[in-house]
């Protein structure tokens, strides 16, 4: 075999997971938001939403299958490791995902109370991915330190959502909502700068492989091309944050911001599955399962991506009224 | 703490997780199939009728289909911390066809979901009707992909030992296996008739309170007469399926049937208490020469008996009281459905008819998962039969840390099951109160 099928398999998980994080994010985000809305801002947040949750969601299963089925020795030491934080952020999913159909349909105290747990879903499944992050890239490494770091990178994916959230609302609604999630996203924006600075000043001190291949000139010098350019995304969503610009604008920023900070991240970490422990090659299935995915994979995929255009062209534009009304 | 503690403790919560999470699959499987009906019936006849019958069900679709979207990701989760062992050992074979599901069946079903419950007024009704079907297609191909999954873990074909790990062989014997084809349709089956009595259940109970709505009573007869049409057929497919585990594994035939030591003519036991300790039956209420001729249709034929498979058999009281449950509620489905097609051909149908297909709202859950205990318990001590133990998949996730989640799962899901029949009752209720 010429083709090296744990790569390909790795480079998948990986574009499964951004597209996880892009278009979930946006839906956590709102779901953040909307203790900051009035209740008829707070539907037509939802009904912004509303139609791609759902699939939005199974990228995350396909993320969390591949990484099962294709490096299946990873899946059980990255997944028993992040033990409790995972299952706080699939209790936060669950109750997100109920908590969005409920809130439409329950009545009087229950619509409230699914209401703010469609809110604390939202948050605690943002901030347990953060943190599953924060711990995954220093290998897990147990003290004080490592876990503290582990909640700065929770606080800052939460401030991340809300960026993608806001500059999704400025995208999908007008009139008073919209200036309002302008505000919002330039506190989003605010929130993921001192995150990021945060984190690119921290991982280095926290993981001494991650240290080791950016500090390792003169790649250095090529590699300072990615925080250039987020600094760069960065200032361009802020000043297409007006009402003058284009509303597509911001978030395309938001977006380039992320597929930025991945490739930052998926070049510190490779070739790890766990970082410092196990490479994509020890953590491999066995090649007939792999040959047999990829022939899968490689027809499905298109479909996918087709239907799901598809999806978001039928409800292209401003959202005026609530779900089901 | 103890091995075996862990062991019960993940089977606990992974059992906690898989029952809790099946309800709304097999809801969801046929119900989108009823949509589909629904909607067609409403393109034809523009009939007021047919769109509010297919307004509340695509609601109740989205609920349900939630449910069942959000508990699933939790399994997806489980597979690798619950059952290490399961994944490192056969998971060469598992992996793909989970992938499989999800690539072709869950972004098919989530994708299309937005369209066909938000996309009425934006789509032209073609498109919206073949949304209506992907998601159908959907939960269908959701289903095959992890019944074949489940099949090969009951009858596994087509796999081969290569470097100390199992992998796939021959996929088309993998998931073709030998009981792939009876599970499948006996699943099928069972969504479809879940699907029928909560659909005439309902109907039944918005009949309740308002007496003559005709959207209701349409719908109660659509579905009631699916019913009657699906009950024999299961009844059959079920019989085929018991034949073949008899089979591939004889033991759980034996837990079903109450048969502790291996005799001739063996009797078909109706009821009885399984006594564990005594390896006996007490109470037993039975057919003489019953089981032997229902099995192996001659009344002297030798049937084994679980001592054949000591000590790998599975524990006897779950299966045994598990089929029983399965079978009554079939049986009841049967007589029910066709009373009441016969009854509402003659005119509208008396409130106590009515009382009772509410009550019947729920029973396809309860026999469906009966089924899978009788069928999942009947397989112990395997994971994989004959390939790989329970015991030797569970990981090495600490007493504590599986107590709390399961804690945590237990409490969210106690909330959502409360909800899910609050809002239900509250959604079937709406807009008949006039």
């Amino acid at each position: 075999m010429s083709i090296d099928l744990p790569v390909i398999f790795a480079a998948l998980m990986g574009l499964s997971i951004l597209i996880y994080i892009v278009l979930d994010g946006y839906d956590l985000g709102v779901g953040m938001l909307m203790p900051a809305a009035s209740p008829d801002q707070q539907d037509l947040m939802v009904a912004s939403i509303g139609p791609f949750w759902d699939a939005n969601q199974t990228w995350l299963v396909l993320g969390i299958g591949l990484l099962l089925v294709a490096f299946p020795k990873a899946h059980g030491v990255v997944l028993g490791e992040l033990y409790l934080p995972m299952m706080a952020m699939l209790i936060g999913l669950m109750l997100r995902g109920v908590g969005f159909e409920f809130r439409m349909k329950a009545l009087g105290w229950h619509a409230e109370l699914w209401n703010w747990l469609f809110w604390f879903g939202s948050f605690l499944a943002s901030l347990a991915q953060g943190f599953m992050l924060g711990r995954y890239i220093t290998g897990f490494d147990e003290g004080f330190g490592f876990w503290l770091f582990a909640l700065l990178v929770g606080g800052s994916v939460c401030g991340g959502y809300v960026l993608l959230g806001a500059t999704w609302l400025v995208l999908r609604t007008e009139g008073e909502l919209q200036s309002k999630a302008r505000a919002w996203a330039r506190w989003g924006l605010l929130w993921v700068a001192l995150g990021v600075a945060l984190v690119s000043v921290a991982t280095p001190l926290a993981s001494e492989t991650v240290r080791n291949k950016w500090f390792d000139f003169p790649h250095t010098l090529w590699l300072m091309i990615l925080p250039a350019a987020s600094v760069a995304a960065g200032v361009w969503v802020w000043r297409s944050l007006r009402p003058a610009v284009a509303d597509w604008k911001p978030f395309a920023g938001a977006v380039v911001i992320y597929v930025l900070a991945f490739l930052g991240l998926a070049y510190s970490i490779f070739p790890y599955v766990v970082v410092d422990r196990m490479t994509i090659w020890d953590a491999a299935s066995h090649e007939s399962a792999l040959e047999f995915m990829l022939w899968g994979t490689a027809i499905v995929l298109p479909c996918i991506a087709g239907y799901t255009v598809f999806a978001y062209r039928v409800f292209r534009g401003k959202v005026t009224t609530a779900l089901y009304k | 703490m103890d091995a075996s503690e862990a062991l019960l403790l993940a089977r606990t919560q992974f059992g906690l997780n898989i029952a809790f999470h099946i309800l709304f699959p097999t809801l969801t499987i046929a119900l989108a199939w009823f949509l589909v009906y629904f909607r067609v019936r409403y393109a034809r006849t523009r009939d007021a009728g047919w769109l509010a019958t297919y307004k509340l069900w695509v609601k109740i679709f989205a609920l349900t289909f939630a449910m069942g979207v959000v508990t699933g990701v939790v399994m997806s989760f489980q597979f690798g911390t619950n059952w290490p062992g399961y994944m490192n050992n056969v998971g060469n074979i598992a992996g793909p066809l989970l992938a499989y599901e999800v690539l072709t069946a869950f972004f098919l079903e989530a994708t299309f979901l937005g369209v066909m419950l938000f996309g009425m007024n934006r789509v032209p009704g073609w498109l919206h009707i073949l949304s209506t079907v992907m998601v159908a297609v959907g939960t269908s191909l959701s289903a095959f992909w992890i019944l074949a999954l489940n099949s090969w873990m009951q009858t596994p074909t087509g796999h081969v030992m290569v470097d100390g790990v199992w992998i796939a062989g021959d996929w088309w014997a993998v998931i073709f296996n030998p009981s792939f084809p009876y599970r499948f349709t006996h699943m099928m089956l069972a969504s479809g008739l879940t699907a029928s009595f909560a659909i005439a259940g309902l109907s039944a109970w918005r009949l309740l309170r308002a007496p003559g709505d005709v959207s209701a009573t349409q719908t109660l007869r659509v579905a009631v007469l699916v019913a009657a049409v699906l009950a024999p057929l299961q009844i059959v497919v079920g019989d085929f399926h018991g034949l073949n585990t008899l089979e591939h594994q004889p033991a759980k035939i034996a837990a079903i049937e109450g048969i502790w030591k291996t005799e001739r003519g063996a009797p078909l036991v109706l009821f009885a208490l399984p006594n564990e300790k005594e390896r006996r039956n007490d109470y037993a209420i039975e057919i003489p020469k019953g089981a032997a001729l229902v099995l192996k249709h001659d009344a002297n034929a030798e049937l084994q008996g679980l001592d054949a498979f000591e000590p790998d058999r599975p524990p006897v009281a779950p299966v045994f009281f598990g089929f029983r449950i399965m079978v009554g509620i079939g049986m009841g489905m049967l007589a029910l459905a066709w009373f009441g097609v016969w009854r509402l051909r003659r005119g509208p149908p008396p409130r106590a008819l009515l009382w009772i297909f509410a009550a019947f709202t729920f029973s396809g859950w309860i026999a469906t998962l009966a089924g899978w205990i009788v069928t999942e318990v009947g397989r112990q001590p395997w994971l994989v039969y004959g390939v790989l133990r329970t015991a030797d998949a569970v990981g090495h996730i600490s007493g504590a840390q599986l107590g709390s989640s399961l804690t945590g799962y237990a409490l969210t899901y106690s909330l959502m099951l409360l909800a899910y029949f609050v809002v239900l009752t509250h959604m079937a209720g709406k807009g008949v109160e006039k």
